[in-house]
């Protein structure tokens, strides 16, 4: 219920406005994310393109089919907010680029229904959607999730071609085993559980050198960390995003990696392996940064970085799964009404309790 | 964005923001001086405080200067007529005012003569008390000039009480498209260098700082010139950044020092004071001229030739465009019509309101300027929690006013809301935050309205019941005390029949 001088036009001022838009914010990070996608595009073919193409649709589908359920009157105008694409776009980046159909209409599904709109729809869901749907297919179809395909870029040979890609996406042909592989931290993991230590198992093919050019196995935002560095750059040069939510992330990953690393070379993972793996920096700036579920203040989004990135480094060195950004992620977003709660900026004129500050002696009319 | 305050930024010390000014070409255009009109509509309102109380009768004749409204209660100030003419009616005008609501006025009609009364000046002010410095400009009408229109004698004697320390003067003039305080600096500096000293000496302030931003280098030139050789006046540019000109900011700004949430600046020994007012001041005691003009900026995208007018107070605002240089294409593509600027001013139903003594600008936008939209969901961006010059969470007050849970958002800082607009500005959904704190803050005062009259029907209820159970007990004393006075004189009766009875018998 909302009284009538709330609904009518509004006569308050100000009577100028800035000019952003929810549009305009979200497709910033759409650009933000355009160099990494199309390098995934290149590096995993044809498959990771009708991948994303259909994760994206799905997510705009369903978006539609519930605001039309929920009987919402400015569908176009909700819809194409970007906030959907946005959605589909980011968990597109989380998946196995040749992940089947199915995988991506679920998830779509997943995200926008289940993550999203039973809330009230966009800037009332606790959780961030992309990563709700990453986590519910993770748990109910372990398989598909974790088949990363090895890098096969589009120009060389033995890449599938338009209909051959096709034919991967819609499941009618298995992947075969000699192009599947695992990601770092899933073949670091395995090989630890065998008795194999990192200083052994890093010795090939998965030299984290490896890692910094990008040509490596594993989502979108795994393969392509400087890419997704650079659009994250570019979001906070815009002022989309401010360094609060991914510096905490990144500091809390690598501040516990750095000591585990140095105490024992072995069975801690490096710095540099952490933070460009399991799309490190694509939660950072990306994901941890959603304004609906992260805190609202700087220094809560510092707490909530924090906590990020501890977790995520936590989950991935003594967790049963390989990575943790996700898990991480919704932990953390369960405990923004908390940070909000209680880091709140000091008000002018009053101490941090909210006081007002103390009229000096002597003075006062 | 600076260097600066991408530095600013980074650390989060970015209060406030940063809208184009648009105070150019206006600014840089000389004053245009507007001829006395016609009429002259006065509202008895125009100041923060009583309502002042007509002093004239409808068809007398009164002098350029003449009282024709007298203070009413402590925080009120007089009027004076703006020109010389007869009275035609005291009677109800559309008020400068979104509601399109009525407020008193009274109508003077203009001889053509523009008369002048006697005026008493006085050459030297330094020399006068200064309490009699007070009372003189209290007299003058003179009001706070930067739009919010206080009684400036209440201020001043309330600062010589409460034995301030610092004068801060306001030439921050942080509102987009207004430039009149900037036209003042630049033409009559000196005039307003004394205006401070007059107001130091009604203070017993010590120092005058004269914060101006960094936007209008002309200003700040031209009052370092004219401030050279004092060293009681000092000239400190501001950085510009909306609201920069509003007390608590330029204070901070200043000085370093935070105005307690529920104390004053004189709190804290410093009195604020608007740099159009100082001329005011000095003009009401070196000439004894009262307050009846003021410089208005006409600006916004549908005027035909913005600047800056000296007008009449009681000009209708239709009069001041015609004069400015009217709208282009006779209005069409006229989106909104604000008195004021475009971050707290007011929006007007139509051009014939009168101007008061704290218009300071007359803004006719395009749609392109006000960009009206249907708001969005709120999607928690946090870009009102940065831009919020208080420290405050406009995103969650406004959810829970929404939910009519106003306690709550008194406790998250509703009352310190100084309804700036930066919050609206910045929201990329372009929710209407100011609108629901101004409901909120209304809403709050009616229920407290409701509380007094209910308090005060109780407390009357109860008197009437106290009444009526005193009553009754005194009737039942009255009763009881006829009822023994009754018995006591028939057992006397009957005491002296036996008495009788027996000197009978004996």
């Amino acid at each position: 219920m909302t009284p009538a001088t709330l609904t009518a036009q509004p006569v308050a001022s100000p009577h100028a406005h800035g000019g952003n838009s929810v549009t305009r914010t979200m497709f910033r990070v759409q650009i933000a994310l355009v160099p990494a996608t199309l390098y995934g595009f290149w590096l995993f073919g044809w498959p990771s393109f009708f991948l994303w193409l259909l994760t994206i649709l799905s997510c705009l589908g369903f978006e539609a089919l519930s605001l039309k359920m929920m009987g919402v009157k400015r569908i176009k105008a909700t819809l194409f907010d970007g906030s959907a694409l946005l959605t589909g776009w980011l968990l597109a980046m989380t998946l196995p680029p040749w992940a089947p159909w199915w995988v991506a209409v679920l998830g779509g599904f997943i995200a926008i229904v289940i993550g999203k709109q039973v809330f009230g729809g966009v800037g009332q869901n606790v959780f961030n959607p992309a990563m709700v749907a990453r986590v519910a297919l993770l748990i109910s179809f372990p398989l598909p999730l974790t088949q990363w395909v090895t890098p096969l870029p589009i120009s060389s040979m033995a890449a599938p071609d338009f209909i051959h890609g096709l034919q991967i996406f819609l499941g009618n042909q298995t992947m075969p085993d000699a192009m599947a592989s695992a990601s770092l931290l899933g073949y670091t993991k395995t090989e630890l559980s065998r008795g194999i230590d990192l200083l052994h198992s890093l010795a090939g093919d998965h030299a984290p050198v490896l890692s910094w050019i990008g040509a490596r196995s594993g989502s979108f935002g795994e393969s392509a960390s400087l890419l997704i560095l650079g659009g994250g750059l570019y979001l906070l040069a815009t002022g989309v995003i401010t360094w609060h939510t991914p510096f905490a992330v990144l500091a809390g990953i690598a501040v516990p990696a750095a000591i585990g690393h140095a105490v024992d070379p072995g069975h801690y993972l490096s710095v540099s392996a952490h933070l460009l793996s399991g799309a490190a920096m694509l939660g950072a700036f990306f994901i941890a940064t959603d304004y609906v579920t992260s805190p609202n203040t700087g220094q809560g989004q510092i707490v909530f970085g924090l906590g990020i990135g501890l977790l995520t480094w936590v989950i991935r060195t003594y967790g049963g799964y390989p990575e943790g950004m996700a898990f991480a992620v919704l932990l953390m977003n369960a405990l923004v009404p908390v940070i909000d709660r209680f880091v709140k900026p000091r008000v002018l004129g009053r101490d941090r309790k909210g006081k007002p500050l103390d009229i000096p002696e002597g003075k006062g009319a | 964005m600076g260097f600066m305050n991408l530095f600013k930024h980074f650390l989060g010390d970015d209060w406030g923001v940063h809208p184009d000014d648009h105070k150019r070409p206006a600014a840089d255009q000389p004053v245009r001086v507007m001829p006395v009109p016609a009429k002259l509509y006065l509202p008895l309102q125009q100041h923060l405080g009583g309502p002042a109380r007509p002093a004239v009768l409808v068809g007398q004749k009164v002098k350029k200067g003449e009282l024709i409204a007298e203070a009413q209660g402590m925080v009120s100030a007089p009027i004076h007529a703006p020109t010389s003419g007869t009275i035609t009616a005291v009677t109800e005008i559309a008020a400068p005012h979104p509601s399109g609501l009525t407020l008193p006025a009274i109508i003077l009609e203009a001889d053509g003569a523009d008369e002048w009364i006697e005026l008493q000046g006085c050459s030297d002010p330094f020399a006068l008390d200064p309490a009699e410095v007070g009372r003189r400009v209290a007299a003058a009408g003179v009001v706070g000039l930067g739009g919010a229109a206080f009684p400036s004698a209440v201020k001043l004697t309330g600062a010589l009480r409460a034995k301030v320390t610092t004068l801060v003067m306001n030439g921050g003039e942080c509102e987009p498209y207004l430039s009149c305080d900037d036209r003042l600096m630049r033409d009559a500096a000196g005039g307003i260098v004394d205006g401070i000293h007059i107001m130091l000496h009604a203070t017993g302030a010590q120092v005058a700082l004269v914060g101006i931003e960094d936007n209008k280098p002309e200003a700040i030139a031209a009052m370092q010139a004219a401030a050279a050789g004092f060293d009681t006046v000092h000239i400190r540019p501001v950085p510009a950044r909306y609201p920069m000109g509003s007390e608590k900011q330029l204070i901070q700004a200043l000085t370093g020092i935070e105005v307690p949430a529920d104390g004053r600046p004189a709190d804290i020994g410093i009195i604020v004071h608007n740099v159009g007012t100082a001329l005011a001041v000095r003009a009401a005691i070196r000439e004894g001229k009262p307050l009846i003009s003021r410089l208005v900026t006409v600006n916004g995208n549908c005027a035909g030739n913005p600047g800056n007018i000296e007008v009449h107070v009681g000009t209708l605002a239709e009069e001041v465009i015609a004069f400015a240089g009217g709208l282009k294409g006779d209005g069409i593509g006229l989106a909104r019509r604000v008195i004021g600027g475009p971050m707290m001013g007011m929006q007007i139903p139509h051009w014939r309101v009168p101007v008061v003594k704290g218009t300071s600008g007359i803004l006719a936008f395009d749609t392109a300027e006000v960009a009206e939209q249907a708001p969005n969901p709120c999607i928690r961006c946090g870009s009102c929690v940065k831009a919020c010059p208080m420290g405050l969470l406009p995103l969650e007050m406004s959810s829970r006013i929404r939910n009519e849970a106003y306690d709550e958002a008194i406790d998250l800082g509703l009352k310190d809301c100084i309804a700036c607009g930066c919050c609206a500005y910045v929201c990329p959904s372009k929710i209407p935050l100011v609108q629901y704190f101004v409901h909120a803050k209304g809403e709050l005062a009616a229920q407290d309205r409701a509380k007094l009259r209910t308090d005060a029907t109780k407390k009357l209820a109860l008197q009437r019941q106290e009444r009526l159970e005193r009553e009754a007990r005194e009737k039942a004393e009255a009763a009881a005390k006829r009822k023994a006075e009754r018995e006591a004189a028939a057992a006397a009766k009957a005491a002296a029949e036996a008495a009788a009875k027996q000197g009978e018998t004996a």
